[in-house]
């Protein structure tokens, strides 16, 4: 990334669109899955407490409809014990898009952060990630096996979509 | 073990004091432990008795001649001892102690449906049931061909006693039914129940483990047939429960599972069983977790069942009252009679959500479906968040709840 595409980038943080506008970004200027990680960590660095982030979660998962109705289907369920996760994807161009929604609006918060982390990427960039971003932003209690929402179950379905396709490539 | 006296006078300051874990914080702020229907916290008393059996007469029960097994097993005894008075069962060898709640309904689904249920029988339960009293009793039917009735509730969550008449007839083999409902709090009529069961000579088994704490029982007051319960929701230790069942069913019930402890003689020909309770107690039990299960009914005998109930009515009063002040707030489980448990949505938000903020603020509260799915299908709604109360728990912890639930309105809707 140059300075340029660095600070356009960089302009939508921490707007209530900007994840939406950050895979359109990434998408035109090719951003690696770490370098994601690494702009959330910096955007969530500024906030001051754990309301301000919150809130800033629950706004995203406001403010994104991140699935199209027709596929909130069982079929794309993913259950936790708590909340429902649907997860879809597909592959374009080479890299799989997912879309992803969530009944409990902090989780699907999270789940905006984890499709514009995953999504948009070559199925072997996705199988080779490491998801780092979660621990160092302090949300790592989320994708606990107890807190039951759906979260770790979806970040791994993510990667066997991915590995599928990485395999009939 | 000293009996202890009885409080004068019920003072929540003190009791509080016996339980060290309450001082702590959780996210930097002062912790606010409303998730006693999953598990209570433990009094100063029982954690020290744990220390004390380990570091002083750790040993197996039951066998040993050398002096620490004889000590561990008088210990384990004398947790029987107690129990026999603290629900006033006729005989000790009528107290069966097993892993928890679940196990000793397992038993009593299995033992008695082998004796006693055929096909084309019936089991009764009620639709506010733990998947614990819902499941065991799935597989008996499944295993003995007979089919399950379910007791519907009505709007607030009190069991449809016509529905329930009309339901018991000669076919009818058991009924299952919970004491208080651990999603709803609702306190079922269980004399009326187990009357009316008894008219078609069908047993009972109460499902204790939200009342035992909080209610006194009198087993044959009630004349009910089997009760059971857990020591980790009564202030005791995990993984220690109680069976109690009439002598007149444990005898007749075949032994639940085979190997040491529960046996009188085995050749390979032919195997004699123990008598009562051992009968059903095969394997090493949870001894540490029996020895001290001791200690927190003496604890809660020196603080008096009556003055625990009456404190924590006290205290569901004050949180209906004040949650119900509180916008878009909506209870679920409104029955007459209710014991310490409040089950809630905020509408709009989802269950888990709220429960993630209070989490935040400190507060420890249950959210989803209480392993009460049937439940929460007839409400039509994902989960409740439960606030579930205990004799250490103060106005100010309902306060605190109130103004975490403004909190997570205020960041949600």
């Amino acid at each position: 990334m140059n300075e340029q595409q660095r600070c356009c980038y960089k302009f939508f943080s921490r707007k209530s669109i900007a994840l939406r506008l950050k895979s359109v970004v990434s998408n035109l200027i090719k951003v690696s899955i770490n370098e994601i990680q690494n702009e959330l960590i910096e955007d969530f660095s500024f906030f001051e407490d754990w309301m301000a982030k919150y809130e800033y979660i629950i706004q995203l998962g406001k403010d994104l409809p991140l699935i199209d109705e027709q596929y909130k289907r069982d079929e794309y369920l993913i259950k936790g014990c708590q909340s429902k996760v649907w997860l879809h994807a597909e592959h374009r161009d080479g890299k799989v898009i997912f879309t992803a929604d969530s009944d409990a609006i902090i989780t699907k918060g999270l789940v905006a952060l984890m499709v514009s982390v995953l999504s948009n990427h070559a199925p072997q960039e996705i199988v080779e990630s490491e998801l780092y971003f979660i621990d160092q932003i302090g949300l790592q209690e989320h994708l606990s096996p107890t807190r039951a929402n759906g979260l770790l179950s979806m970040v791994k379905q993510m990667k066997l979509y991915a590995a599928a396709l990485n395999a009939h490539v | 073990m000293e009996e202890p006296a009885v409080l004068e006078r019920f003072d929540v300051d003190r009791i509080r004091q016996d339980f060290p874990i309450l001082t702590r914080t959780v996210n930097n702020r002062p912790l606010v432990y409303l998730d006693n229907g999953a598990t209570t916290q433990k009094p100063r008393q029982v954690i020290d008795a744990i220390v004390e059996y380990y570091t002083q007469y750790n040993s197996n029960v039951h066998r040993g001649v050398h002096h620490l097994s004889q000590l561990a097993t008088d210990a384990f005894e004398v947790t029987r001892r107690k129990l026999k008075p603290f629900i006033n069962s006729a005989h000790e060898h009528e107290v069966i102690l097993t892993k928890g709640t679940t196990e000793s309904i397992n038993l009593v689904a299995s033992c008695y449906g082998k004796a006693f249920v055929h096909a084309g029988d019936e089991i009764i339960i009620s639709a506010m049931e733990h998947h614990s009293n819902i499941v065991p009793w799935q597989l008996c039917c499944e295993e003995r061909g007979a089919t399950l009735k379910v007791i519907p509730i009505n709007e607030a969550g009190e069991l449809d006693m016509e529905a329930y008449r009309s339901m018991l007839n000669e076919r009818t083999k058991m009924v299952a039914i919970t004491y208080v409902s651990n999603a709803l709090g609702t306190v079922n009529p269980v004399k009326d129940i187990i009357g009316l069961a008894h008219a078609v000579g069908a047993p009972v088994l109460l499902d204790a483990a939200q009342a035992i704490q909080h209610l006194s029982i009198d087993v044959q007051a009630l004349d009910v047939d089997f009760l059971v319960f857990s020591g980790h929701k009564m202030y005791g230790p995990t993984g220690i429960g109680v069976l109690y069942g009439k002598e007149k069913w444990l005898d007749a019930m075949p032994p639940y599972q085979g190997g040491g402890e529960m046996i009188k003689e085995v050749t390979f020909e032919k195997t004699t069983y123990n008598e009562l309770p051992f009968k059903y107690e095969a394997g090493t039990p949870n001894i540490e977790a029996g020895i001290c299960l001791a200690y927190a009914i003496d604890y809660i005998n020196s603080v008096g069942l009556d003055q625990i109930a009456r404190h924590e009515h006290d205290l569901l009063e004050y949180a209906t009252g004040h949650l119900l002040e509180v916008p878009h707030i909506r209870l679920i489980g409104t029955a007459r009679e209710k014991s310490s448990v409040l089950s809630f949505l905020l509408d709009g938000a989802h269950p888990y959500d709220v429960g993630v903020i209070l989490d935040k603020l400190g507060i420890a509260v249950r959210t989803g479906h209480h392993c009460t799915q049937p439940l929460m299908d007839h409400y039509g709604i994902p989960g409740t968040v439960r606030a579930s109360i205990a004799m250490y728990n103060t106005k100010a912890d309902i306060d605190a709840l109130v103004t975490g639930v403004e909190r997570a309105a205020a960041m949600l809707l």
